[in-house]
């Protein structure tokens, strides 16, 4: 199957399983190659994000673009750890990373007013104006104990998520 | 925040707010008050795109799931060796030979017709319609066929439009063994396009080109033409527009049912245990899949 080989041996799965550390089980990683290699249609070893978009049900979803960017190209391993963080095993602040990374369009450790502004967009669209997303927003940061110019870290964004109620979990279908 | 509160009830009831961003147990309380936490939490959302990465129902459409092995154990090994030897050895050649026969009985007949009886149009069409009939059982004949049709035969009206779900492009000879379709289809090159411009065109069959943008128009006109023509032959649309792995349908494309005219559906469940009869054409080529349906034992469906 091209740089690929279509066997996954038991040496892969092992090191795959080390590399997202424990947090999908072998079975899970099985599966995992098999929907890999259903996306990888010319057998590249990666998906591209056309691969990706020709899922209708993630090309409708409005932060699916953001997520491209994260998971387009990867190889299966990379794959997998990228993954591993919608995993039920994963601890809170590996989701929180996800939610963060997101946000944080310019990977530069901080997330700013106009970042989470844009983010609010995709999901809001024409529900609402800019003028009512941009108030929403200072008014919620004012009450959290932030301001309209302040920039939020990765810790930041923990300490106002971590609450209970934040499920972000996938389940892999295991033939 | 009741300047926002405002604003809020200005906006279509149906439309979803701020207050569908927070989680559901908040939404007892008459008003819930937003938090910073609630406006940040996209992880709905993007449970939602990673669930759609590892699994989607669209995909799943078109997996074609292998048949479990059954000839691992030392009673059953011999029986599907011999069924191996007898499928390549006694029924293959046989098929080969029966549809040999039938091409060459089909070719001599169609073009003397075709080219003597050219003002005879309305014998020329009837022969024409039996001999294509012909040669498709033949070709069921071929991978020995077993079609049980349920429900009324398809009559020569106008204003009706069949629609079928699509497996492979056995499909469509199966369906014209029983009666003489017209149908839509993408115009193939090679030996397949030979077919089709020179014993299809016969029928009626309307063809398209899905990489030419004003296709769609012209070719919508060609078909309301067509179910308009009362002499024409009944006309077959596979609305799924590709080939499906005959467990589940994809969404139906809206050509067929724009057309004005009664929609009458055609139902096609291949038996698996004999053969899988979904085309995978992205892994198989025509010839291979043809190969595979001709050295199994044999193919069932019903319709």
């Amino acid at each position: 199957m091209g740089s690929a080989s279509s066997v996954l041996t038991q040496y892969d799965i092992e090191e795959v399983e080390e590399h997202c550390d424990h947090l999908f089980t072998q079975q899970e990683i099985v599966s995992l190659y098999e929907r890999f290699c259903q996306l990888d249609k010319n057998a590249k070893g990666f998906i591209s994000a056309d691969e990706f978009l020709s899922v209708p049900e993630f090309a409708l979803n409005p932060l699916s673009h953001r997520l491209l960017k994260m998971v387009d190209g990867l190889n299966f391993k990379d794959f997998v750890a990228f993954l591993s963080a919608f995993s039920s095993k994963a601890t809170l602040p590996q989701k929180i990373e996800i939610i963060f990374k997101v946000y944080d369009t310019d990977c530069d450790g901080k997330v700013t007013f106009s970042d989470l502004i844009e983010v609010l967009h995709d999901l809001t669209g024409p529900f609402m104006s800019d003028k009512q997303r941009a108030e929403v927003l200072s008014q919620l940061l004012h009450e959290a104990g932030y301001t309209r110019e302040s920039s939020l870290l990765f810790d930041d964004f923990i300490k106002i998520l971590d609450s209970p109620g934040l499920k972000m979990e996938v389940e892999v279908p295991v033939d | 925040m009741s300047k926002l509160n405002k604003s809020s009830s200005e906006l279509d009831l149906d439309r979803p707010n701020i207050e569908d961003y927070l989680p559901s147990g908040s939404l007892q309380d008459s008003h819930p008050k937003l938090r910073l936490r609630d406006l940040l939490d996209i992880s709905p959302t993007l449970t939602e795109a990673a669930g759609a990465i590892v699994d989607d129902s669209f995909t799943r459409c078109f997996k074609s799931n292998p048949p479990e092995p059954w000839n691992w154990n030392v009673y059953l090994f011999p029986l599907w060796c011999l069924g191996v030897v007898v499928r390549y050895g006694v029924l293959f050649p046989l098929r080969a030979i029966v549809l040999t026969t039938g091409w060459i009985i089909f070719l001599s007949c169609y073009f003397p017709v075709h080219f003597l009886l050219k003002g005879h149009d309305k014998l020329r069409k009837r022969l024409e319609r039996s001999l294509v009939e012909l040669i498709c059982s033949f070709f069921v004949a071929s991978w020995t066929g077993v079609v049980r049709y349920h429900g009324p035969r398809p009559s020569m009206r106008p204003k009706q439009v069949f629609v079928a779900n699509h497996t492979s492009m056995i499909d469509f000879i199966i369906l014209e063994q029983m009666t003489a379709f017209a149908v839509i289809m993408q115009k193939h090159p090679g030996w397949v396009g030979l077919l089709q411009s020179t014993i299809l065109e016969s029928l009626g069959c309307i063809w398209f080109n899905r990489s030419e943008s004003k296709d769609r128009e012209i070719v919508a006109r060609k078909l309301r033409e067509h179910v308009n023509g009362a002499d024409n032959n009944p006309l077959l649309i596979f609305p799924e527009g590709t080939c499906v792995n005959n467990h589940y349908t994809v969404m139906f494309k809206k050509g067929a049912f724009e057309l004005g005219c009664t929609v009458c559906p055609i139902a096609i469940k291949y038996n698996k245990i004999f053969v899988d009869a979904f085309w995978n054409s992205r892994k198989q080529s025509f010839r291979t899949h043809v190969l595979q349906l001709m050295t199994s034992l044999a193919v069932v469906c019903d319709v």
